[in-house]
C-alpha cells in the first residue's frame, strides 16, 4: 500500500519506518529541513521537505494515489486542516488524523474527519483500567452527534456504589443506556441499583464527559 | 451584537476597541495574559483567557450567544479550526477567519467559512491606491485613517 505521512516528528518518524519495513511505500512530508535531511539519511529518499498544509505539496506527494493520508503532526489545528485539504483538494481515498488533546475527537468529526487517534485516550483507558477506582473508559465518539459513549466499572468503594441510577448526579443529558452484571445486560431504571463490579454504559455529550467522572467516581 | 474575537493581537485588539466604542458586546481570547495589555483601558468587553480552538474556553466567553466569530491569531490553521468550532458546532451565523495564505483561504470559502486574507486584501489596496483606482483606494484608507485618528486622540497625553 501507499502512504503519505504528514509530519515528520517521532510518531511520523517511527510509522514511516515501520511501514517501509513492512514492505509498503512511503511519501513523509516534513517542513523543518534539518529534520527532513535526517530523516533522508535514515531512511531514504522518502521526504519532501515542505509544509504538509499545503495542498500542492500534498498533490507532490502522491496524495492521490495514496491508499491513505495519514497527519500526524504535534499540533491539533495543523492535523486538521492537513485532513481537510487531503480530503477537499486531493480527494484522498483515506484520512487517518492523529489527536493530541481527546477532545478534540468531537471537533474532527463535526468537521469530516472520522478517523481519529488520540493516544493520550489509548493510554488514558489503559492506566485506568488498573486503577482501584475502576475504571472509565470513553470508548467512542457518536458520528454526526456531540456524544459519545463511556464504559465505566464501578468498583466497591466508589461513591456510585449502591446508588440508585436516578441518584447518581450524572449532568443534564447525560444517560445510563445499560449495565453489564455478571455477564448478563440489565435495563438501567431510575431505580435500579448499582452493585460493586457493575459495569455501565453511559452516553453523554462530550463536553460533560469530566462531570461523568465525578458523578461516578467522586 | 454579542462577537467572540479569538487573538488579542494587533487586529484582534484594534477590532475589539472598534466594536466596543461602538457599544457591541464583545469578549476576547487569547493564551497570553500579556496580549490583552493591547486592549485599552476603557474596554468594557471581557478578556478570556486560554486556547481559542478548546470548546469549554469558546463556552466561557458566550459562543453559544454570540452572533458572530472572528478567529484572528498568528496561526492561519488555529484560526480555521476556531471559526469552524464556532459555526459547524456552535452555530455562529458570521464566522470569520484571518487565514494569511490566498490559496487556503479561497478553498475554505468555498465551505461556508468567511476567510479574510492580510495579503490579499492589503496587496490590493496598495495596488488599488498605486494605480489610482478611485472606487477602492480613497474610501478605504479614509475610514482607516480616520480609525487611526480616533484610536490615538484616545490615549492619555504623556505631556499632561
Amino acid at each position: 500500500m501507499y502512504f503519505v505521512v504528514a509530519g515528520g516528528g517521532e510518531v511520523g518518524y517511527h510509522l514511516s519506518k515501520a511501514l517501509l519495513e513492512a514492505g509498503h511505500e512511503v511519501m513523509i512530508i516534513e517542513r523543518d529541513r534539518k529534520r527532513a535531511l535526517w530523516i533522508e539519511e535514515q531512511l531514504g529518499s522518502v521526504v519532501i521537505n515542505a509544509p504538509a498544509d499545503e495542498g500542492r505539496y500534498q498533490v507532490q506527494a502522491g496524495c492521490q494515489r495514496a491508499d491513505a493520508v495519514l497527519a500526524v503532526t504535534g499540533d491539533d489545528e495543523d492535523n486538521l486542516i492537513i485532513s481537510q485539504l487531503a480530503k477537499l483538494k486531493c480527494g484522498a481515498n483515506r484520512v487517518i488524523a492523529r489527536v493530541n488533546n481527546p477532545k478534540n475527537e468531537i471537533v474532527f468529526k463535526a468537521m469530516g474527519i472520522d478517523e481519529t487517534l488520540s493516544s493520550t485516550r489509548v493510554l488514558m483507558g489503559v492506566i485506568e483500567q488498573e486503577l482501584p477506582t475502576g475504571g472509565f473508559m470513553p470508548l467512542m465518539p457518536l458520528t454526526g452527534s456531540h456524544l459519545e459513549l463511556i464504559e465505566a466499572e464501578i468498583a466497591a468503594g466508589s461513591p456510585a456504589a449502591g446508588k440508585e441510577v436516578g441518584a447518581l448526579g450524572l449532568p443534564e443529558g447525560a444517560h445510563v443506556g445499560g449495565i453489564v452484571r455478571k455477564g448478563a445486560i440489565l435495563h438501567a431504571h431510575r431505580d435500579t441499583r448499582l452493585e460493586a463490579g457493575d459495569r455501565i454504559i453511559v452516553f453523554a455529550p462530550t463536553a460533560v464527559e469530566q462531570q461523568v467522572r465525578e458523578a461516578l467516581f467522586g | 451584537m454579542n462577537v467572540v474575537i479569538v487573538g488579542s493581537g494587533r487586529t484582534g485588539a484594534f477590532l475589539a476597541e472598534l466594536l466596543d466604542r461602538s457599544g457591541e458586546t464583545v469578549s476576547i481570547v487569547d493564551v497570553e495574559r500579556s496580549a490583552f495589555k493591547r486592549l485599552p483601558s476603557a474596554f468594557k468587553g471581557t478578556p478570556v483567557l486560554g486556547d481559542g480552538t478548546d470548546m469549554d474556553i469558546l463556552r466561557e466567553a458566550g459562543i453559544e450567544k454570540a452572533d458572530a466569530f472572528l478567529a484572528l491569531t498568528q496561526g492561519d490553521n488555529r484560526n480555521l479550526m476556531a471559526a469552524q468550532i464556532a459555526k459547524k458546532i456552535f452555530g455562529v451565523k458570521q464566522a470569520i477567519a484571518k487565514v494569511n495564505d490566498p490559496i487556503r483561504a479561497a478553498t475554505y470559502r468555498g465551505q461556508g467559512i468567511h476567510t479574510f486574507s492580510r495579503t490579499t486584501i492589503l496587496g490590493t489596496l496598495l495596488n488599488a491606491v498605486l494605480t489610482g483606482d478611485k472606487l477602492i483606494g480613497p474610501n478605504l484608507m479614509r475610514v482607516a485613517m480616520q480609525h487611526d485618528e480616533e484610536l490615538s486622540a484616545a490615549l492619555p497625553d504623556p505631556d499632561r
